[in-house]
């Protein structure tokens, strides 16, 4: 009974193999020489980078680069780069995506296996990883960056220096995880490494490292993202500005990162404590000596399950700002979606064994915490009530944020709607880990969050760059995104019904090939609104003067639009003063116009390249734990210590822009210096 | 009447996606209650799903910027409307949440079957079939304690007998699911879980992994027969015509990562291996769970527990304290009673330690 699939793994990061003092676990068995697949792409990306970075050093935009935007603390900039960053991974998640799909429609057609076993596994782990914490967090965290301190019209977030680390420490993760591709391997357990699968005895390879590696560093960078943003909220409001004078967006980033600064510590005790596992032979998840795998279940779910909300309710914060705007009348029941909000808040902390109510709890618990999680879509389905009544009696315009608004609330209530289906313990049992499940959490996932972030970048993009996005390749990627997930994510429902599990790389029979080829279609499809996104955006940045537009295209309400657009990089030449919700709103009706004098010298932070230097060290740092490389290691740590105490000694780090600059711009004699 | 009308349902959706959703339409009777909730919890659910959906498309044609529909800029709030889009959600929370608490302790997995199915009630004479399941990388293996057999990636139960299923994991952690018959539970490494179900149609049914567990997932598969009792019986008297005995050997062997194992029977089994399997003993150098807990309960054996497992070899739990006592604390042996006092104070022991029949057996060896 030998193993076949095993056979294939190859054994460059076999625990036993010996540990180099100076090369660690690394050899020339390290690159992918044994997939031809992987190897190709490994070269593909190394051509790329290779004349990226020619490209940059022969135009000589390094400098630019380095000065305006690698060590930048503006939190307009590090809320760009956030977005890019969730931008170039979406797609390289996507590309995971496209992989399985074809992989699991070509092996239940009976055809072919397309990836061998190791890799596939890899795949599905990778997509699921990087989709959350490499795509969706850096989308959300880019937009609380950029426009939170916009619309409480403040100068910059509290910490600004804080925030250009945590942004570098989340690139530092991203630059492991896609190390991890070309060098070694990825982890093959599923996106949360439910140990004693991800523990030694049964992943002795680097992946499961990489993955640690990479959460710690990331899961770090959110955290004081996480406090950052809070304090920016609570102390940097505009004058005027009360609690519930606070756009609604506004209130979403408060309330999302009270979830994030709650419940990423908890994710990083929860990999600290599995890291100890692997590293020191300690036995907290293992299966004999004591551990428990149910404790890291329950703990990376107390974590898990407001990390959703961490995702969706900034989602709906934006929601709430473009409908208001687009259908021109005031957000239907302001306050009963402030106390949405926060019930949410509370109640995603009371939910989180909804994920494993077949782990064998009584029916006690498992009908707790089913009703607390059918109790959540109460205030959900008042949100969307009060979208709709937001609609009701307006006058809607139909431009793109409007368009995948629309998509989002006929999708996303479908998917609350097989949500709170799976929230009933004793139909959980029949199709929990199935493909229904899968269909799901994507449907929550893309109908909320991926369509929320496109409504998102639409409604913004002109803002922060002064032009509109172009609307035909809008609408391309509207249609590819909405009518591609229909067709790729019915066929799961319809599969889970059937019976299927998830995770599947080879199938006995044929029977379910038509479902699979659907939902492959369905991929490329979604490829469409993928690829479309990208060219919307080349075409857009071509024809930029025939789109251009001035501080506020869309008529909005709150305070960034108020602003240039782009803003310049103090904001607000002045505090405003709030009177009202919707202040930019009350400002245009009272006639309010921004002052032509009187300006004073603004308070402003400057760039530092310590982020950078850190988290490049913290990556290092990472790299060689990885592959048990410990000098290298040693030399990380302290080097990322000691260059952070230097740091503090560093008192030249703000500057006084003078009032004659200010009234240059302010008075349009002079264009922000970029 | 309720049945029929989900059974028009469930098969109006069979035809329209031209295929069998067993989950919808299994052939146990657990599984079709599990099934029918997801239909009711639909219909409960589709009161406000509907209105919602065609709310969004109606409010959105309608109030279109040029249609010059009725426009009230400033109205933002409304009394009434607040209530019923907090009150109507809320109401239907409360069903599914009656629904929810009934259907699940009904349908708790741990608990005897009440019915046979909609129309047969429980026969009080008739004990559930015992079935022992390990899932194994990446194999399933089923003893039947009360026949001394067991078979691996195959099982036969008889239709109409509730099967009570102990579950436990040589490796990670499994889900053992047979969508025709109960929904799944998960199955782990010194632990052991429990589901009772029951197959009411004969046939052969699928039964898998339904959490992912490494390399050979996909094929970790088995075959239900579903079978009357003198098919049964046949089924049965094949396994015990099999030479190959299960002994701790034969189990250390099996348990080898391999997958695609073709089916297998065993004859005879080894006394008391479950409790071995589920203490993760069943090797020759290993310390049993419930020793080892036992040591821990003692006050611990610290490092010596490392070096003394000979000593604790078969020195059960609930049965010879004093024995175990004399070796880890001899300096407390003269206090014997006063210790046994103390011991007596202590809560009972929880079922997984008390139902694990004594070892005492095996340090008589």
């Amino acid at each position: 009974m030998a193993t076949e699939t095993a056979s294939s793994a190859h054994t460059f990061a076999d625990a036993n193999n010996a540990v180099h003092w100076f090369w660690g676990k690394l050899g020339w068995d390290i690159f992918p020489f044994y997939d031809p697949l992987i190897l190709g792409t490994f070269i593909v990306t190394v051509l790329l980078a290779i004349s990226v970075a020619g490209l940059v050093l022969y135009k000589g935009w390094l400098p630019y680069l380095w000065n305006e935007w690698l060590t930048s603390v503006d939190h307009k900039k590090i809320g760009i780069m956030y977005m890019i960053l969730a931008t170039v991974m979406l797609i390289r998640g996507f590309a995971d995506a496209v992989l399985m799909r074809i992989h699991q429609a070509l092996a239940s057609a009976g055809i072919l296996e397309f990836l061998p076993g190791y890799h596939y596994d890899q795949v599905f782990t990778a997509h699921g990883v990087i989709m959350i914490f490499f795509v969706a967090m850096p989308f959300i965290t880019g937009f609380m960056n950029y426009i939170m301190p916009l619309q409480i019209g403040a100068r910059d977030v509290a910490f600004p220096f804080l925030n250009n680390f945590s942004f570098w420490l989340t690139l530092s993760g991203v630059v492991l995880i896609m190390l991890s591709l070309f060098v070694g391997e990825f982890a093959a357990t599923g996106w949360l490494a439910f140990p004693p699968l991800s523990g030694l005895e049964f992943s002795p390879g680097v992946g499961v490292d990489y993955y640690l590696w990479s959460l710690n560093i990331a899961g770090i960078g959110t955290t004081l993202s996480g406090i950052n943003l809070i304090v920016t909220i609570v102390k940097m409001r505009a004058p005027g500005m009360t609690w519930m004078k606070l756009p609604i967006f506004t209130w979403s980033t408060l309330v999302t990162n009270i979830l994030i600064v709650a419940s990423f510590p908890v994710l990083t005790a929860t990999l600290a404590l599995l890291t100890a596992d692997r590293y020191l032979g300690t036995h907290f998840f293992t299966n004999d000596m004591g551990g428990n795998p149910m404790m890291y279940i329950n703990l990376i779910w107390i974590w898990g399950h407001p990390e959703v909300y961490i995702l969706i309710l900034p989602i709906f914060g934006i929601f709430s700002e473009i409908v208001p705007t687009f259908t021109q009348k005031r957000l239907f029941g302001y306050t009963s979606m402030v106390y949405a909000l926060c019930v949410i808040m509370i109640l995603s902390y009371l939910v989180w064994l909804h994920h494993f109510f077949t782990m064998g709890a009584g029916a006690d618990v498992n009908s707790f915490f089913g009703i607390t999680t059918m109790i959540i879509s109460i205030p959900t389905g008042a949100k969307l009530f009060n979208w709709l009544f937001t609609m009701y009696k307006g006058r809607i315009r139909f431009e793109l944020p409007m368009m995948w608004t629309l998509a989002f609330m006929v999708t996303f209530t479908i998917g609350g709607m097989t949500g709170v289906l799976l929230a009933v313990p004793p139909a959980d049992y029949v199709l929990h880990n199935s493909l229904f499940l899968v269909a799901h959490f994507h449907n929550v996932i893309i109908g909320g969050v991926v369509f929320g972030v496109f409504a998102g970048i639409t409604y913004w993009w002109p803002k922060a760059f002064g032009f509109h996005l172009d609307k035909f390749w809008g609408k391309v990627s509207l249609f590819g995104w909405v009518v591609g997930f229909y067709v790729a994510f019915m066929p799961l429902y319809i599969l889970g019904l059937m019976g299927v599990t998830r995770r599947l790389s080879t199938f006995e029979d044929t029977f379910y090939a038509v479902y699979f080829v659907a939902a492959a279609i369905g991929v490329f499809l979604i490829a469409v609104g993928v690829i479309a996104f990208v060219i919307q955006i080349v075409v857009s940045i071509k024809n930029r003067d025939a789109l251009a537009c001035d501080g506020d295209p869309w008529n909005g309400r709150t305070l960034e639009w108020a602003t240039t657009s782009p803003p310049p990089y103090y904001n607000f030449a002045f505090s405003p003063r709030v009177y009202a919700l919707d202040a930019w709103h009350h400002m245009k009706e009272h006639g309010a116009t921004a002052p032509k004098d009187g300006f004073v010298p603004i308070h402003m932070p400057k760039s530092t390249a310590t982020g950078i230097v850190l988290a490049g060290m913290m990556t290092v740092m990472g790299f060689a734990l990885v592959w048990h490389i410990w000098w290298l290691a040693a030399a990380g740590f302290i080097g990322s210590l000691a260059y952070g105490i230097f740091h503090t000694f560093n008192y030249d780090r703000d500057y006084h822009v003078p009032a004659d600059e200010v009234r240059m711009i302010e008075t349009g004699q002079s264009q922000p210096a970029e | 009447m309720t049945k029929t009308r989900l059974l028009i349902i469930a098969s109006a959706l069979t035809l329209l996606s031209g295929c069998n959703l067993v989950v919808l339409n299994p052939s146990g009777d657990v599984a079709a209650q599990q099934g029918d909730l997801i239909i009711y919890a639909t219909v409960l659910m589709l009161i406000v799903i509907l209105p919602v959906l065609a709310m969004t498309v109606f409010f959105a044609f309608k109030y279109r910027s040029d249609a010059n529909a009725r426009y009230e800029p400033d109205w933002d709030h409304s009394v009434s409307l607040e209530i019923v889009i907090w009150a109507v959600p809320l109401a239907i929370i409360i069903c599914l949440a009656g629904l929810t608490w009934v259907a699940t302790h009904r349908l708790d997995p741990y608990a005897d079957l009440p019915r046979i199915s909609e129309d047969k009630p429980i026969d009080p004479n008739v004990t559930p079939l015992q079935v022992q399941v390990v899932a194994m990388d990446w194999k399933w293996l089923f003893i039947y304690p009360e026949y001394g057999v067991a078979s691996v990636n195959e099982m036969a139960t008889i239709v109409d007998r509730p099967v009570e299923f102990k579950l436990t994991s040589t490796t990670v952690m499994n889900a053992f699911y047979i969508p025709d018959m109960v929904g799944m539970i998960y199955a782990m490494a010194g632990m052991e879980t429990e589901l009772n179900g029951v197959l009411n149609a004969e046939g052969t049914y699928e039964g898998f992994a339904s959490h992912y567990n490494g390399d050979g997932f996909s094929k970790m598969r088995f075959d239900v027969q579903a079978v009357d009792q003198e098919g049964f019986d046949a089924w049965i008297a094949q396994a015990e015509a099999t030479s190959q005995m299960l002994d701790r050997e034969a189990f250390v062997e099996l348990d080898a990562p391999s997958a695609g194992v073709p089916v297998a029977y065993y004859g005879a089994v080894e006394d008391d291996m479950w409790e071995r399997i589920v203490n993760m003993c069943v090797g020759e150098d290993e310390l049993c769970l419930h020793d080892m807990m036992m040591v821990d309960a003692l006050g611990g054996g610290g490092l010596d527990g490392l070096y003394n497992r000979e000593l604790y070899r078969g020195l059960c739990t609930a049965d010879d304290p004093e024995a175990l006592f004399a070796i880890l604390r001899p300096d407390l042996t003269d206090r014997m009673t006063e210790i046994e006092a103390a011991l007596a104070l202590l809560p009972p022991q929880p079922d997984a330690l008390s139902a694990a029949p004594s070892v005492q057996a095996r340090g008589n060896e």
